[in-house]
């Protein structure tokens, strides 16, 4: 069980500047992302592009922006629950929330601030018609033990590293490999690109391109796959196990079923503090929506400061907050 | 100001007025006018929620390899797919037309 006064959910830029200006005014923070690291789409999507209007940094790397923001949150001591995805939120008797997530892990806020960016990752599954039919029963959009796969059959779509990866990691342990791509090039780093080549060439595994995974088949558990090609039309591909691996998108999952007004998946928001429709809930940063909403992370700077000191007050009920600087103060962290 | 014709996922067509004098992408242009096109990545052809087919018989600049990178995680991938985010409008782009891939 974990406890805190900010249950922060969503580590991207916005959830993690929050730690900060929480621990400005003595709050403390735990974050909650479905990532296995810090950063969200900052460091999932594009950790080597240049950000340009973050206020003072002319230009940052993305991935450097995440390293700054964590060093920045660092004295404050937030505490992580990375790689699980937040589920369901209850209200306990004594006006706390209780958030808990796929796995189970509890944790009990008074405060909870959504950061959820853009929704949470989840595989990109493949539009196939019958395809939620063979979840778990042979199609998988992430290998977790690789040993699930001794002496199968698999067939492995997509071009990227994890597709590459996959396909050079079970080729000594599965029965057969097949790769599946839509073009001939490979995206992923070029020495798993040589060492798939080198693979095919010995027939060590079977790599098809110029094609893709149209068709599923099977009685109660996957079977068979249908391949279809440019040039040769489908075919069908006796197969155990289907493992698409086509990156991830965003959905904005769980938190839609919580009770809070939603709009074009965003969240709604009162600009006075970023608070939602249910009291001691916030939104901040890109899964916010207001009147003039601009998705930057400078605004979702601005939005979790301003949120901040409303979490304060309705946890200092009878306190005044005055505005200290940081320039006066210096930044004093947790000791523990 | 150019007009091009966007075919949504439902074979509805959509006559858009577009400006080519504010550097706006089809994928701007698309979700400016309401066209249901996430572009999630905001247009770094990172994410490929703005892919659709090029249907006219306009010459584009080919795909770079960012954006084939992108079209391999994208699906029902054709030989006229394109991401909208990188299709410049420009005045030789009138008449486009373009359908909107399956999500």
């Amino acid at each position: 069980m974990i406890e805190t006064d900010i249950l922060i959910i969503g580590a991207g830029p916005c959830g993690l500047f929050t730690v900060f200006e929480a621990g400005l005014v003595q709050l403390r923070c735990h974050l909650i992302d479905t990532l296995p690291q810090p950063g969200g789409q900052l460091t999932e999507i594009y950790p080597k592009k240049p950000i340009y209007d973050i206020p003072g940094l002319p230009d940052i790397l993305a991935g450097d922006l995440v390293k700054n923001l964590l060093e920045q949150a660092a004295p404050f001591k937030p505490g992580f629950t990375l790689g699980e995805r937040t589920e369901t939120i209850e209200k306990l008797e004594d006006g706390r929330f209780k958030v808990t997530t796929n796995l189970g892990t509890e944790h009990i806020a008074p405060v909870i601030a959504i950061a959820g960016g853009l929704g949470c990752f989840e595989p990109r599954k493949p539009p196939i018609v019958n395809i939620a039919d063979f979840e778990r029963k042979g199609v998988e959009y992430i290998i977790k033990d690789p040993e699930f796969y001794r002496d199968k059959k698999v067939v492995i779509a997509g071009g990227g590293d994890s597709a590459l990866d996959w396909t050079i990691f079970l080729e000594e342990i599965a029965e057969e490999v097949m790769l599946v791509h839509r073009r001939k090039q490979f995206r992923g780093a070029p020495d798993s690109v040589e060492k798939v080549m080198q693979l095919a060439e010995a027939k060590k595994i079977t790599l098809i391109t110029e094609a893709q995974v149209v068709g599923l088949g099977g009685n109660g558990k996957l079977e068979n796959v249908v391949i279809k090609t440019k040039t040769e039309g489908e075919k069908t591909q006796k197969t155990d196990h289907f493992v698409p691996l086509f990156g991830l998108s965003p959905k904005l999952g769980p938190i839609a079923e919580w009770g809070l007004n939603i709009d074009k998946n965003a969240i709604e928001v009162d600009t006075f503090d970023y608070r939602t429709n249910i009291p001691g809930i916030f939104a901040i940063g890109d899964i916010n929506t207001y009147p003039g909403k601009l998705k930057l992370i400078l605004c979702g700077f601005h939005e979790a400061t301003l949120m901040v000191q409303s979490a304060w007050k309705q946890l200092n009920p009878d306190k005044k907050l005055t505005l200290k600087y940081t320039t006066v103060q210096g930044v004093t962290g947790f000791e523990s | 100001m150019i007009k091009i014709t966007v075919i949504d996922r439902e074979n509805n067509p959509h006559e858009i007025e577009a400006p080519t004098d504010m550097s706006l992408n089809l994928m701007e242009i698309c979700k400016a006018s309401e066209l249901p096109v996430q572009g999630t990545c905001g247009g770094m052809a990172l994410c490929s929620t703005c892919h659709c087919y090029i249907q006219s018989k306009h010459e584009l600049p080919e795909a770079n390899d960012a954006e084939e990178d992108m079209l391999d995680q994208a699906f029902f991938v054709e030989d006229n797919s394109r991401l909208g985010c990188q299709i410049k409008l420009s005045d030789d782009l009138d008449g486009l037309v373009v359908k909107l891939a399956p999500e």
